[in-house]
């Protein structure tokens, strides 16, 4: 026996390489979305990776950094460091904003990182390029997703910062590229007030008599620079000694500190099940609305191509072809065409798709696997109403 | 007694029900022997397609009975339980439309028929070629349909109604396209077919030119059959 379906295709395989390409094109944004979200889950991963750290340590009933505000006094670290099991400790500020350089602006998660030796938690693990930061202020490693280069000058808030070191893949779990610049810096950054704030705040300060006493003169400055200067951080990183149990490290520090502490598991959690899953569920959508527009182009197409062969299916049935070889003509129709689709999507998305996407695009194996599966039985279904009217056509349609 | 051939004795055919039913056959009896080719004419609405329908088990009849050799095929609403497999093995078409499959080539149109039957496909292409060939269009043989001239398509057509030797041939106006030397080429291959391979082989038609080629034509009107003996000018 001869493959009818395949001779049909041989014959009109001008319409079946047109669909199976836009069908293709569908298919190929239907697997970038996946991979896009994919992305998403592994830029988490890798940003809480490169912070090195074990333990979070935030404000209590936050839950901070990524995904909330968080703010603990600066001095924190001192207590938890002391306790048994950690290893070590480094205080950790970030705040997403425009940071410029000359004309242009990047959005990037700014990281405020201790001053200490390559390994401190929240430190950038590995350079690609230049050093790491050596001096305590306005030097910055950036990521080279921000398109920054060494030697770069770029401003934060009023001050400026030479590009000393560049990295890969550190982006916060919104996909934008990661800039470190030392604590104090960042600390400043963070809570720093416009000059003419600055001035206005002064002016209450003094014309109030508690703070301006004739007295004492040293009492205005001091809560002046206590206004002034930021004494908190977002988080404390909290790297654990071996041997010790994460989750019995975390407890005490609960406990004893009466702040919130996460571990790397919960810490993950809350990026993928909260930071990132209002994106996941919109490609969620995009995925349902994307596998239905492409249903029912299957559906349509394989339906013409049937309704264009009624006088030969009413011949076939006439001379005796079996309801379920006329059936399997279209299916296999119907599948070549979701394998062609898939083909040219699966191209499109790591060809095209994925490099000049501005996000991370993770195009998983196994994600197209069930892709292509999806396809399939998505096609399989679509030809269910095409296989409907060819069964149902009359053989003796082929007698006048 | 053995029976031969197509014979339909008391056949009648009623579509719908209630006053809107018609009768396209009434009582119709019929008889074609192996090897004989008998006309089959009668104007438009007489019936013609609906007997080809019920001779050819696509459709069933009312009442009436109609065997093949010696098997029942229809009695008085009782039919046969596999009409595919009956028609794919016992019965040969042949179409005023060739109905060629367009997507298959020559060799392949013909061959699907002893294919469809399980027979391997080398085998079966052979069996094609060789009617092929009979039919002096063998030069055509790799050619799609839609490359072919009407009087080529046709004696495709023909080598697939034959290519299964079935004891009956069913051919629906198979002459109307062509002119007339190319009609009476048809019409003497169908009689050496029959002659050949013993082939039932009935013929409507409307073709005057080809019409006292036949030694018997059935002539139907308002679903009656008459059965008229011509004076057959003899292809034998
Ligand atoms: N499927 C059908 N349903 C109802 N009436 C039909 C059907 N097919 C044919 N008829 C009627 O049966 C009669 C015979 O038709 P037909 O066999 O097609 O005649 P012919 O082929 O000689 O023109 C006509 O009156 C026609 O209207
Ligand atoms: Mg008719």
């Amino acid at each position: 026996m001869i493959s009818l379906a395949g001779r049909d295709i041989l014959q009109a395989w001008g319409k079946f390489v047109f669909t199976g390409v836009g069908l293709g094109l569908l298919i190929g944004v239907t697997l970038s979305m996946a991979g896009i979200y994919r992305g998403m889950i592994d830029d988490a991963k890798v940003l809480l990776d490169n912070s090195s750290a074990d333990l979070w340590v935030v404000q209590k009933d936050t839950l901070g950094p990524y995904a909330e505000p968080s703010s603990i006094y600066q001095d924190t670290w001192r207590g938890i460091r002391g306790m048994p099991g950690v290893a070590r400790t480094a205080n950790v500020t970030y705040l997403t904003m425009q940071v410029r350089q000359g004309e242009r602006d990047v959005r990037a998660m700014i990281a405020g990182i201790t001053a200490g030796e390559p390994g401190t938690p929240g430190w950038p693990p590995y350079l690609v390029a230049g050093r790491q930061i050596t001096r305590s202020h306005y030097e910055a490693v950036a990521d080279i997703a921000s398109g920054f280069e060494l030697g770069d000058r770029l401003q934060i808030r009023r001050n400026h910062y030479t590009v000393v070191g560049l990295t890969r893949r550190m982006v916060s779990s919104g996909g934008d590229p990661m800039i470190f610049i030392p604590l104090k810096d960042a600390q400043e950054a963070q809570f720093l007030k416009d000059n003419d704030a600055i001035l206005q705040s002064r002016r209450r300060t003094e014309a109030n008599p508690a703070f301006n006493k004739p007295g004492s003169p040293d009492l205005l400055g001091a809560v002046i620079d206590s206004q002034t200067t930021n004494t908190y951080v977002n988080a404390v990183l909290v790297q654990i000694e071996d041997g010790y149990s994460h989750d019995d490290v975390a407890e005490s520090i609960r406990r004893w500190k009466r702040l919130t502490v996460y571990t790397r598991a919960q810490m993950e959690e809350i990026l993928v099940g909260k930071l990132i899953a209002t994106s996941a569920k919109q490609i969620g959508m995009f995925l349902v609305i994307l596998s239905m527009v492409s249903a029912a182009i299957v559906a349509f197409i394989i339906y013409t191509l049937t309704l264009g062969k009624i006088r030969e299916i009413a011949v076939l049935k006439l001379i005796g072809t079996r309801n379920r070889t006329i059936a399997g003509m279209i299916l296999q129709q119907a599948i070549a065409l979701g394998v062609i689709g898939f083909v040219v999507g699966k191209i499109v998305a790591t060809l095209f798709m994925a490099p000049i996407f501005p996000k991370y695009v993770l195009l998983e194996p196994l994600d197209s696997i069930f892709g292509f599966i999806a396809v399939v039985l998505i096609c399989v279904l679509s030809s269910v109403i095409a296989i409907y009217a060819a069964l149902k056509v009359d053989p003796a349609e082929a007698i006048g | 007694m053995s029976e031969k051939g197509i014979r339909i004795g008391g056949l009648s055919k009623r579509y719908g029900k209630g006053d809107t039913a018609v009768d396209a056959l009434k009582h119709v009896d019929m008889h074609v022997a192996p090897g004989e080719v008998v006309g089959l004419t009668g104007p438009s609405g007489s019936g013609k397609s609906t007997l080809l329908k019920c001779l050819g088990a696509v459709i069933s009849p009312t009442a009436g009975r109609m065997t093949l050799g010696d098997q029942v095929i229809f009695d008085d609403g009782w039919k046969v339980k596999d009409l595919r497999a009956l028609r794919r093995d016992k019965i040969g078409y042949v179409f005023q439309a060739p109905y060629l499959i367009p997507f298959l080539d020559v060799t392949d149109n013909v061959a699907l028929l002893p294919m469809l039957r399980g027979v391997p496909n080398g085998e079966a292409r052979a069996k094609a070629l060789e009617l092929l060939t009979a039919l002096d269009v063998q030069h055509r043989a790799r050619a799609m349909p839609s490359k072919l001239s009407g009087g080529e398509q046709q004696r495709v057509a023909i080598a697939r109604g034959l290519v299964n030797q079935p004891p009956v041939i069913l051919a629906d106006e198979p002459t109307a396209a062509l002119d007339s030397p190319r009609a009476m080429a048809v019409i003497k291959i169908l009689n050496e077919m029959a002659h050949k391979f013993q082939t039932a082989i009935i013929v409507v038609t409307h073709d005057e030119k080809i019409i006292p080629t036949f030694k018997r034509i059935y002539h139907i009107r308002d679903g009656v059959t008459h059965e008229e003996t011509g004076e057959g000018r003899g292809f034998e």
